[in-house]
């Protein structure tokens, strides 16, 4: 009898447990070297909510390759907000899968894009080979390390900032170009998965003479690793790395968190979401901030993928597809 | 007089058991493939044969199986070596080495990719002293090689061991009264014992080689052409929201490998009734066979 009893109110227990929680649970399925960002972010926006409405809000993390995350969304990952390298991946969850409206890059202000990023070069302390600017990494005996473009989001952009370098150069064209991204991948020894694979490698493992990478792992890794170990090369001209953010329709309506949501996304632009991101060296789009930070972020010569080449989808096309640039570069010649 | 039409079988809930075990399969195993094939044959044989053909896809099939089958043939040798000293020798520790050969069993594929990696990397502890002598491991064809034999070298084990310990010593033992030599004992008597468990072991190996992804990504270096693995092809295909030409893939990596392991299964099949006629033969000629 007694068993029964206390069986009977173990159940009400659990049972009133979720009727009266206040407990939401969001998850933000991002790229691979937003962990440290989105740690600080999901802690201090906890805070701001339970403040604001007294709800506790826990958000779960998912990183990976960009568009690995967003075929795990397509596929029926529960993601309520993707916070994405690339606006072409999430524009492949819209098209694909149809969870997100075709606008959605209107709904947020900067092109949902609330941080930015660049690239720059990580290279060994002292820089013994010299590497100054991007056609140091085409000579010969130069080992680069940079993720497959196929499958990361940070390698695209990479990618994309090597050819607009090349093509700028006095007499540049598309054949310049080309023939600048295929020695540049020559000296690729390791082609990692993801940004954050490539740091491994380059760090951990030792491998190659200079990494490209997004600005924030490069401040990541002196951070983590010391200022001893390793050095940012600027170079003279990069491409404005826009990485996008977006709720996902279907989920949050289907799990009634589009409020918390919205308003997940929304405290990005504020002045505590910027101080955090630019904390997290992404640059803040908010001037007051990133005035703030002007020393952090070196000035380099930016480019945007809409000026050079013409926005994503022509650049996935041209570049990334399947015989596009980047797959003829490995053919035998 | 009774007419029955379908003859009752001695094994009780025969039919019970064949049904539970077609619809397991099927689920399992049957409808997952039936899937693939159905979402390749959405392509036209044009466009599957040039997506299956690729100059990229043909050298990843030429790293995945060349790699796998020379990882399945050093398991193949030294397992045997390893069954044998595990059941014919003592020694101190022989139980935790008899444990350590389940240990690619049980770890998982990334961590045993990752501790690999970190092995055989240059600066690593096995990678410093081969890259002294000129030989580089990680990052290169030899790498998916080390990787895919560690991964298959309890199949060749486990199946030998048993067979090892079930052999009655006497045969050795009467083929050296005989005046065989070592090899010759060796050769005619253990050999075709544990021919059938080690091709087997062997099959299992090879083809859980082939299909491996998480020890091999991280020491391949997944360059295109030279260090790419076909799984890694897939899922690159996958990343770029292209299911057809993942599964086309995928469809010439199954046919492939059921046309590599079907002559292992025969040849493990002949040899295992070689072996059984061998068994009756000597056994009718055997002096214990004598009407007492």
């Amino acid at each position: 009898m007694t068993k029964k009893i206390v069986a009977a109110l173990v159940l009400l227990l659990v049972l009133s447990s979720s009727v009266f929680a206040q407990n939401i649970s969001l998850l933000n399925v991002s790229y691979d070297p937003t962990r440290e960002l989105y740690q600080d972010y999901n802690a201090a926006f906890a805070k701001y909510w339970k403040a604001k409405t007294g709800q506790t809000v826990t958000v779960e993390q998912s990183h990976g390759g960009s568009s690995k995350q967003a075929r795990g969304v397509i596929d029926g990952l529960q993601a309520d907000v993707v916070t994405l390298a690339l606006a072409y991946d999430i524009d492949a969850i819209s098209q694909t899968a149809g969870l997100i409206p075709a606008d959605w890059q209107k709904r947020l202000p900067q092109n949902s894009t609330p941080y930015t990023s660049t690239i720059v070069f990580l290279v060994r302390k002292g820089n013994p080979k010299q590497i100054k600017d991007w056609d140091d990494l085409v000579k010969p005996g130069i080992s680069v390390i940079t993720p497959n473009p196929k499958t990361s989001g940070g390698a695209r952009w990479n990618y994309l900032a090597a050819w607009a370098f090349a093509l700028k150069q006095p007499s540049g064209n598309d054949q310049k170009a080309r023939d600048f991204v295929s020695r540049l991948y020559k000296n690729v020894p390791v082609l990692d998965s993801g940004a954050r694979g490539s740091t491994t490698t380059f760090v951990q493992r030792e491998i190659g003479d200079v990494l490209i990478a997004w600005e924030n792992e490069a401040f990541l890794s002196i951070k983590e690793l010391g200022p001893e170990k390793v050095q940012i090369v600027v170079p003279s001209s990069s491409i404005l790395a826009e990485p996008p953010v977006s709720i996902v329709d279907k989920v949050v309506d289907k799990k009634g968190t589009r409020k918390v949501a919205e308003a997940y996304l929304e405290y990005l632009y504020t002045p505590e979401g910027q101080e955090i991101a630019a904390k997290n060296f992404y640059r803040p789009r908010l001037d007051a901030i990133s005035k703030k930070y002007s020393s952090v972020f070196p000035k380099i010569k930016l480019v945007t993928i809409d000026e050079v080449f013409g926005g994503w989808q022509k650049a996935q096309k041209t570049h990334f597809a399947d015989g596009g640039i980047f797959d003829q570069i490995y053919q035998p010649q | 007089m009774a007419i029955t039409f379908r003859k009752r079988s001695v094994l009780p809930g025969f039919g019970l058991a064949l049904g539970y075990t077609v619809v397991y399969l099927s689920l399992l195993v049957l409808i997952p493939l039936a899937a693939t094939f159905l979402k390749a044959s959405s392509l036209s044989w044009p466009q599957f044969w040039h997506i299956a053909t690729s100059a990229r896809a043909l050298a990843s099939y030429r790293l995945t199986f060349g790699a796998s089958f020379i990882g399945a043939l050093t398991n193949l040798f030294f397992g045997v070596l390893v069954a044998w000293v595990l059941v014919r020798y003592s020694f101190p520790g022989k139980r935790l080495f008899d444990s350590l050969v389940d240990l690619p069993f049980a770890l998982p594929t990334a961590v045993a990719g990752i501790a690999l990696t970190t092995i055989y990397a240059p600066n690593g502890w096995l990678g410093k002293p081969l890259a002294s002598l000129g030989i580089k491991a990680a990052y290169t064809q030899l790498g998916v090689v080390i990787a895919l034999t560690f991964i298959g070298l309890p199949f060749v084990v486990r199946s030998v061991q048993p067979v090892l310990q079930d052999m009655e010593k006497e045969l050795e033992e009467a083929a050296a009264s005989l005046g065989a030599t070592r090899w010759q004992t060796f050769s005619q008597v253990v050999l075709p014992t544990i021919l059938p468990a080690a091709l087997a072991g062997f099959a299992m190996a090879f083809a859980r080689a082939i299909g491996e992804y998480g020890s091999v990504v991280f020491i391949a270096g997944n360059m295109p052409m030279r260090t790419e693995i076909t799984p890694l092809l897939i899922i690159t295909k996958l990343d770029q929201y292209d299911y057809a030409g993942a599964t086309a893939i995928a469809v010439v990596m199954l046919v492939v490998s059921m046309v590599l392991l079907l002559p292992i299964n025969l040849l493990q099949k002949w040899s295992s009734r070689r072996q059984e006629q061998a068994e009756l033969a000597e056994e009718e000629f055997s002096p214990m066979a004598e009407v007492v």
